[in-house]
């Protein structure tokens, strides 16, 4: 199968793992520190030394940028696999044990679903003190709720196969019929939905320090540096307009991926259609 | 010799296969078929899974399902090629001069419509008959085909009438734009015998009133040979045997087709009861949470060690839920169940990792009574490791004398179920229910969905490992000649309540009640002019009374 891989998942893997690249590796690509004043000017224009020209305060926006990209990504993934382990568990859980613990679950999911969750942030980061680590907690299980609807989903469309009662017969436990049973044979939809979460969480966490209550300065992130430039452009300076850029195809890349992985898997695809 | 209505010459088929972890490539599935069906001429083509029957009946429709491809060939239909002319041409023989009536009526009707708007669809579409004139024909058709008031049915949905009922309109559908040729695929296929018995005879009748040509298409050969002139037995695309249905019935001339006829004959002498019974239920009532009526009434039975007890049905007669009720699935409402001299406790959970070990079960569907994910090593393993705590080189050892007694060889534990064919994979299922060394195996219609060939050689495994490893079978079955073959006492069910039981030859033997008669009356033997014997029966019965 791996010989008709179409030329728009192409491109976008091959940007995924350049922003991929760009974020592992930021001290060793970046030319200057996230931080650093490396000219008195401000809103510069492109040279030969700052290749993207400086920010408001005169750094450099190149380097700003490779760090910010740094700083989104790595929290948008952290954020991403917690709200896989929480979600896609509780998701199974209460699909395999049904009964009243899956409404009891389903029912909490539903009401935190029911307030939107920009808002439902906003709040929260307003009573707590913002660190990256509760800026990864909130996104995470905020997250986690829609990951626990698809994962239930498949799991209740798996959880009546016959193999599955085959191992209730058999006297297998929970723990058994989760992770050998369900999971192998969920794996595909999960996998695409991955990629579709790890983007909401880039938008959530550039929105949210867009707002002020994100990645606190001097640290960069892409929603930060939007913010901290937004300002030139009334002044007709585009130098916002590149960590935006940089936002929307990061998201474009990722997605072109990871619709071809949801492509590819076969049957299961619980209730996308 | 009248001209042909159909020719088919060197008709070749292709299509790609995407086998797993390989390379996607063209294969071809039929290889040069010749026939000819004259005016009102029913040929019967006939054949196991991948025969290629299907194939060759949509290509007298010039059509190929789902990636397939006509390669090479001719099809002559009303003295024209039809793989080589237009599509506007083959628009007017679609539904017009060939018509197609499928396996599923349920699955082929739109359900939001009424039927009549169904039926007489094509026959206006393709001006063949004005709305009010094919109404009426459709109502003939009805008429013809015994539906229950035939001038009102039209005016129901789909899901108001019978399976039987609904496989019946589909045939009135095929038959009102008055075609040349009707192509039948499997329409008996997924029916009840006692139903199946009066589509046939509807459908026969019909085809020999109108005299219109037919492709019959059906993996059963005691049905073919009640409607067809001719047959056809196809094996893997290639054409066996060709020749009259009196000539392949009764004196067949090649090997294969010799095997297909005489498939079912297992002779399977009855065991007397020995020792105590291993299960006995008594006065079972059961229903399902959320419903207002009872599955099972008061079902009482006893099944001895390794003997087989054959439970047979229609559908909806409770044989399923039974077993759901056995191992502890379903608790019953009312009714004990003994196992081996203890009570077994009536929900799942409550029962002992023992009680679970000693009952083991077989599904009818193997494809999804195995994870696809695991290996046929960890499928057979498992229950190996979780009953027995036998690891590494023991359950190796164990996995591999069990692939030994279901006859398959030790290069299939690393293989996944989809590498598998049918017949393999219920072996593999059949393994890992041995393997927990059971002393009641509950085998859920294990052999219908398998080719009647495949579908012999699991009976005869499981007869064998039944003698090897003295293990009782609680057989489920709507199919007696499966019954006739493997059975030593037997419960035929209708409604949810035990309608007979005991020894096999005392079932099987008058006097019978109404229900057993009618039931055994209506499976299809491999003779010719069975069904006019027992519809003529039937009448005479139902005169006399």
């Amino acid at each position: 199968m791996l010989t008709r891989i179409p030329a728009a998942t192409i491109l976008g893997f091959v940007f995924s793992t350049l922003f991929f690249l760009l974020a592992i590796f930021a001290p060793l690509v970046a030319p200057y520190g996230y931080d650093e004043v490396v000219s008195t000017g401000f809103w510069e224009p492109a040279t030969s030394d700052f290749l993207l020209g400086t920010d408001n305060i005169g750094r450099d926006l190149l380097s700003r940028m490779i760090y910010g990209l740094q700083t989104t990504i790595w929290i948008a993934t952290l954020a991403t696999i917690l709200s896989f382990t929480t979600g896609s568990i509780l998701g199974f859980l209460a699909a395999v044990m049904g009964g009243w613990i899956d409404q009891a679950l389903s029912r909490f999911i539903d009401l935190m679903m029911s307030i939107p969750s920009l808002i439902f942030a906003l709040v929260i980061l307003s009573i707590m003190p913002i660190t990256i680590t509760i800026l990864i907690v909130v996104m995470g299980l905020l997250d986690a709720t829609r990951v626990y609807r698809l994962a239930r989903a498949v799991a209740v469309d798996i959880n009546v196969m016959d193999y599955v009662e085959a191992a209730k017969l058999r006297g297998e436990r929970w723990r058994w019929i989760i992770f050998r049973e369900i999971l192998p044979n969920s794996l595909s939809p999960l996998v695409a939905e991955m990629g579709l979460r790890f983007i909401f969480a880039v938008l959530f966490i550039s929105t949210l320090s867009f707002l002020g209550l994100g990645i606190q300065p001097p640290q960069a992130d892409l929603g930060g540096l939007v913010k901290e430039n937004a300002e030139g452009l009334t002044y007709g300076i585009g130098a916002a307009l590149y960590p935006a850029a940089t936002i929307a195809v990061l998201a474009i890349s990722v997605n072109l991926v990871a619709d071809w992985i949801l492509s590819r898997t076969s049957s299961l695809k619980g209730g996308r259609g | 010799m009248t001209e042909s209505l159909v020719r088919v010459r060197n008709l070749k088929i292709g299509a790609t296969v995407y086998p797993p972890g390989g390379k996607p490539h063209d294969v071809e599935i039929v290889h040069g078929v010749d026939f000819d069906v004259r005016q009102g001429q029913v040929l019967g083509l006939i054949g196991e899974s991948g025969a290629g029957k299907s194939t060759i009946g949509l290509a007298t429709l010039a059509y190929g399902r789902g990636g397939v491809k006509i390669i090479d060939g001719e099809v002559w239909v009303n003295g024209r090629n039809i793989l080589s002319t237009d599509l506007s041409d083959i628009r007017k023989l679609r539904g017009g001069e060939v018509t197609y009536v499928s396996q599923s009526a349920a699955a082929s009707f739109n359900p939001a419509k009424q039927i009549m708007e169904q039926v007489i669809e094509t026959s206006v579409q393709h001006g063949i008959y004005s709305k009010s004139q094919a109404e009426s024909r459709a109502i003939d058709l009805f008429h013809q085909l015994s539906l229950p008031s035939p001038d009102t049915i039209g005016k129901r949905y789909p899901h108001q009438v019978s399976g039987g009922q609904l496989q019946r309109c589909m045939t009135a559908l095929a038959l009102c734009p008055e075609p040349n040729l009707v192509v039948f695929d499997e329409p008996t296929t997924a029916l009840d015998v006692t139903t199946q018995i009066d589509v046939l005879a509807a459908i026969k009748r019909a085809i020999n009133e109108i005299g219109v040509a037919a492709l019959y298409i059906t993996h059963d050969l005691a049905v073919v040979a009640q409607v067809a002139d001719d047959i056809m037995v196809l094996k893997m695309g290639e054409m066996i045997e060709h020749g009259t249905t009196d000539q392949i019935i009764n004196s067949p001339k090649e090997e294969y087709t010799r095997a297909l006829v005489s498939v079912r004959s297992i002779d399977h002498p009855e065991k007397h009861p020995k020792g105590s019974p291993v299960l006995t239920c008594s006065n079972i009532t059961a229903r399902y949470r959320g419903t207002t009526f009872d599955v099972l009434h008061n079902v009482s039975l006893e099944i001895y060690p390794s003997q087989t007890l054959a439970v047979v049905g229609e559908s909806g007669s409770g044989k399923s839920t039974l077993a759901r009720t056995i191992t502890g699935l379903l608790p019953p409402r009312d009714g004990k169940i003994m196992f081996d001299q203890r009570e077994l406790s009536p929900d799942l959970p409550s029962r002992t990792l023992e009680d679970l070990r000693e009952i083991q079960m077989i599904y009818q569907m193997a494809d999804v009574a195995m994870n696809p994910r695991q290996t046929v090593g960890t499928i057979i393993g498992r229950p190996i490791e979780f009953y027995f705590q036998l690891r590494g080189k023991e359950k190796r050892q164990r996995v591999i004398e069990l692939l030994d007694e279901i006859e398959m060889g030790k290069e299939f534990i690393g293989r996944y179920p989809a590498e598998l064919s049918g017949g393999q994979k219920q072996r593999v299922c059949i393994a890992r229910a041995l393997a927990a060394k059971p002393k009641l195996i509950i085998c859920d219609e294990v052999t219908s969905a398998l080719d009647p060939l495949v579908a012999d050689g699991i009976l005869k495994l499981l007869l064998n490992l039944q003698s090897l490893e003295n293990v009782a079978y609680l057989f489920i079955t709507h199919d007696l000649a499966t019954v006739k073959a493997i059975a030593d006492s037997i419960v035929v069910m209708f409604e949810g309540k035990v309608q007979r039981y005991g020894r096999k030859s005392k079932v099987l033997s008058p006097p019978f009640d109404d229900y057993t008669d009618l039931l055994l009356s209506s499976v299809p033997e491999m003779r010719l002019g069975w069904l006019e014997n027992v519809l003529a029966t039937r009448k005479m019965e139902s005169a006399g009374n």
